[in-house]
């Protein structure tokens, strides 16, 4: 009896790779034989003039050190600073608005209604989204026309002339695509704290303050950091805004040119040898952040049993 | 044990169907299926699917206006039915930053492996980059004769510039076009008549004659608060149509003295507050709106197309608002070049349609007078300069054709290079940061060389006129 049944719990598990099966073959296939040949072109030299192929011919790190001759960090560095723009009020009001909606004290009506209203912008193609912002702040669109017959400015504000408003475009579009998100995701977190401790620290005379920083903050770390790496990640691809809304050139002075926009250009001049370089770069970054959210989650599960004991031991 | 067996099979399927499902969805690259990949010979039965790439409608408008076959298009625009029972499928890509070229690109080179009903029919191609679609070497555009049209006698009444540009080096023309794009100075009357006290077309091609007449009278319009023009790139395509050598030798470009003189002009123009500062180039929204009737802007300098499918849409005034003459410099702007695209299975049709757009003389009369288009028919151009009777509503009752065709007859197009598109547009981008005083000058060279090198790498030199 007992050998039957094991034989079939061991059967069950085979079909369970079976059934995923399907999956890695497409994997393999699809995603991960382009992944091996983007870092073997990497290493030559490989692209087409008009409608003539040039290579591949190999060059070694030619394209790597290529790269950084160019202006591949002048770029990172835009890409970091589009992203802060759009992060740092994202994170600030995320924490806010998480704060309220949990807060048992404000019972905040029609919570689910707003969770919903503050979601709405991710749901909009974000090249749609950057289309909108393009015609509303063009120096003959709607924003202008409205603050002209106001008579708060006299000649139109040249937003995408200017290095600061083209960036701060750009911010505004991510922080307002994505503050929903984190929100809904910081509530999930707060919720998740055991409302004793809220309790606790209101009979002790704690303010909404101290509640917030002392309690609060600190619970939710993991969280917060884990929302940091994976919108850095996220960042690190930033394009389609940036890209529809400047044009695809980064303008002025490609001081809003992105590491993919960096990249979009590459393909499209069918330099696969160069824009996989860069991909290999990307791939490296991104490698090294994915590495710290794991170890962060993989430090979240060892912790918990740790907290469990304490418990125990009260 | 049976059941095993069942649902081993089931998985096996599945996982069949799965592949199948992705091999498809990844495009002919792999290979549709078996049974399409005999390719058709150019004498096989014409296919029942016609596929045509082109930038926008403009092409679309024109062979629905004139080929014969044509029956409906749907609701969409995306197919045209055909009498005898083919579609028309138009692949339509923006022109801007490249995009149509690449889209192009990838499906030409997946021609020979595409299903017949797949393959690119036809193609068209702007005068900036015919070079490198009608190059012999890489045979992607059927030389005429082969498709059975004999310039000599089929097309003897064409322009003879616009031939050039469509021959390869051996001389074979490998496209057609319908039409001539030499440019005008289009003009907003009531501005001329609040300025210079007069619309009348000669008496502003008296004031605008050349380019020093024309700063005078951008002096004369800066004082009223009007614009001359709209943007520095409006005046580009005089200068930069005008260069003396092609832009790319080898792998060596060399940047014309003419762009440099453009550059220091523009410069001169936009710091004068002769052109509008905050319009950036030309196809955008801000460019679109200074044609609009609350616009300060005087004129455009536009060919025929221009007029019809760029100025009449943007342009929200009463009809007769505008007037046109000739400007301070003739050139040449544009030109959308037909072309058979070998692998093609319906050579039938893409004949009948270059011969029903660019040789029937009724036909191009007919696109003559409904679009105001200069088409590219020496005859036919001349009977609408001395036709007396004919005028645009759209330009009060001007008959534009009597200032188009001497402009026509004066152009030159013998420096074109397959780099043209990339070198034309970048180089307004880096030096329109330069003209919004972003970057210095030395700036917007550097900017230029780098964004060239990006969209061409195998551009090795890049020599500026000392």
């Amino acid at each position: 009896m007992d050998d039957k049944k094991q034989q079939k719990s061991i059967s069950y598990a085979k079909w369970g790779y079976i059934f995923i099966l399907p999956f890695f073959i497409c994997f393999f296939i699809f995603s991960f034989i382009p992944l091996l040949d983007t870092i073997r072109y990497s290493f030559y030299e490989y692209y087409r003039s008009g409608l003539k192929e040039v290579g591949p011919n190999f060059v070694g790190l030619g394209n790597y050190i290529a790269l950084l001759k160019s202006d591949l960090l002048k770029y990172a560095g835009n890409t970091f600073i589009l992203w802060m723009i759009g992060f740092v009020p994202q994170i600030v009001i995320a924490l806010i608005l998480a704060a309220w909606f949990t807060d048992a004290r404000l019972k905040i009506h029609g919570e689910q209604f707003f969770k919903v209203v503050i979601y709405l912008p991710n749901l909009i193609m974000a090249s749609a989204f950057a289309m909108l912002f393009f015609t509303m702040f063009s120096n003959a669109g709607p924003v202008n026309s409205i603050l002209q017959s106001l008579g708060w400015i006299k000649a139109p504000i040249d937003f995408m002339g200017s290095v600061g408003g083209t960036r701060s475009l750009v911010g505004l579009m991510n922080f307002l695509m994505w503050f929903g998100n984190t929100s809904i995701m910081l509530m999930a977190a707060i919720m998740g704290i055991s409302p004793e401790l809220f309790e606790a620290a209101s009979l002790d005379g704690c303010n909404h303050t101290q509640i917030f920083f002392k309690i609060t903050l600190p619970l939710i770390r993991p969280i917060l950091s884990y929302t940091l790496i994976t919108s850095l990640i996220g960042g690190l691809q930033m394009f389609d805004v940036p890209q529809i809304l400047t044009n695809g050139q980064g303008s002025p002075d490609r001081t809003s040119y992105t590491l993919i926009m960096f990249l979009n250009s590459h393909l499209k001049a069918s330099n696969y040898g160069m824009a996989g370089a860069l991909s290999v770069y990307l791939f490296i970054v991104s490698g090294i952040l994915c590495f710290i959210v794991y170890r962060m989650m993989n430090d979240d599960g060892e912790k918990k049993p740790k907290r469990n004991k304490k418990e125990a031991v009260k | 044990m049976k059941k095993r067996v069942l649902s081993l099979l089931l998985v096996a399927l599945m996982t069949a169907s799965l592949l199948v499902g992705c091999g498809g969805s990844s495009g002919s690259s792999s290979g549709g299926g078996s049974s399409a990949e005999t390719a058709a010979p150019i004498d096989a039965p014409e296919g029942k699917i016609i596929n045509i790439y082109s930038w926008n409608t403009e092409f679309q408008t024109r062979v629905e206006a004139v080929y014969d076959k044509v029956d409906h298009t749907s609701d969409d625009g995306t197919i045209t039915y055909l009498t005898d029972g083919a579609e028309i499928h138009w692949i339509i890509n923006p022109n801007t930053d490249g995009v149509y070229q690449n889209k192009l690109d990838e499906a030409l080179l997946r021609q020979s492996s595409a299903a017949t009903d797949e393959k690119v029919d036809m193609f068209l191609s702007e005068t900036d980059y015919v070079v490198k679609y009608t190059d012999a070497d890489v045979n992607v555009a059927i030389p005429l004769t082969t498709l059975g049209i004999d310039p000599a006698t089929d097309l003897k009444d064409q322009y003879d510039f616009t031939k050039v540009v469509a021959s390869d080096a051996n001389g074979v023309q490998r496209g057609s076009t319908w039409q001539g794009c030499p440019c005008l100075l289009v003009y907003r009357r009531d501005i001329a008549n609040d300025v210079f006290g007069t619309d009348d077309p000669d008496e502003i091609a008296a004031i605008c004659g050349d380019w020093s007449k024309m700063k005078d009278a951008a002096a004369q319009l800066k004082a009223k608060g009007y614009f001359t023009f709209a943007s520095y790139a409006d005046t580009f395509r005089s200068y930069g149509n005008s260069i003396s050598a092609p832009w790319v030798t080898g792998t060596t470009l060399t940047v014309d003295p003419r762009i440099m003189e453009w550059i220091s002009d523009s410069k001169e123009w936009v710091d004068a507050g002769y052109l509008d500062k905050t319009i950036k180039g030309q196809w955008n929204d801000d460019w679109n709106k200074s044609m609009s009737s609350k616009s300060k802007v005087f004129a455009f300098m536009f060919p025929a197309w221009g007029i019809d499918f760029v100025l009449t849409p943007n342009w929200d005034g009463p009809a007769g608002s505008w007037g046109v003459t000739t400007g301070p410099q003739a050139f040449n702007w544009g030109g959308s070049f037909i072309h058979g695209c070998v692998g093609t299975d319906n050579p039938e049709h893409v004949k009948e349609i270059i011969l029903a757009l660019t040789a029937n003389a009724d036909n191009m009369t007919k696109i003559t007078r409904e679009y105001t288009e200069f088409t590219n028919n020496r005859p036919v151009m001349n009977s609408f300069a001395t036709d007396e009777s004919f005028g645009t509503e759209f330009l009060g009752g001007e008959n534009p054709f009597k200032y188009f065709g001497p402009a026509a007859e004066g152009i030159q197009m013998t420096t074109l290079s397959p780099y043209d598109q990339g070198c034309v547009e970048l180089i307004q981008n880096s030096f329109g940061d330069y003209l919004q005083g972003l970057v210095d000058f030395d700036k917007a060279k550097s900017n230029f060389e780098i964004a060239i090198k990006e969209r061409y790498p195998d551009l090795t030199e890049i020599v500026w006129p000392s």
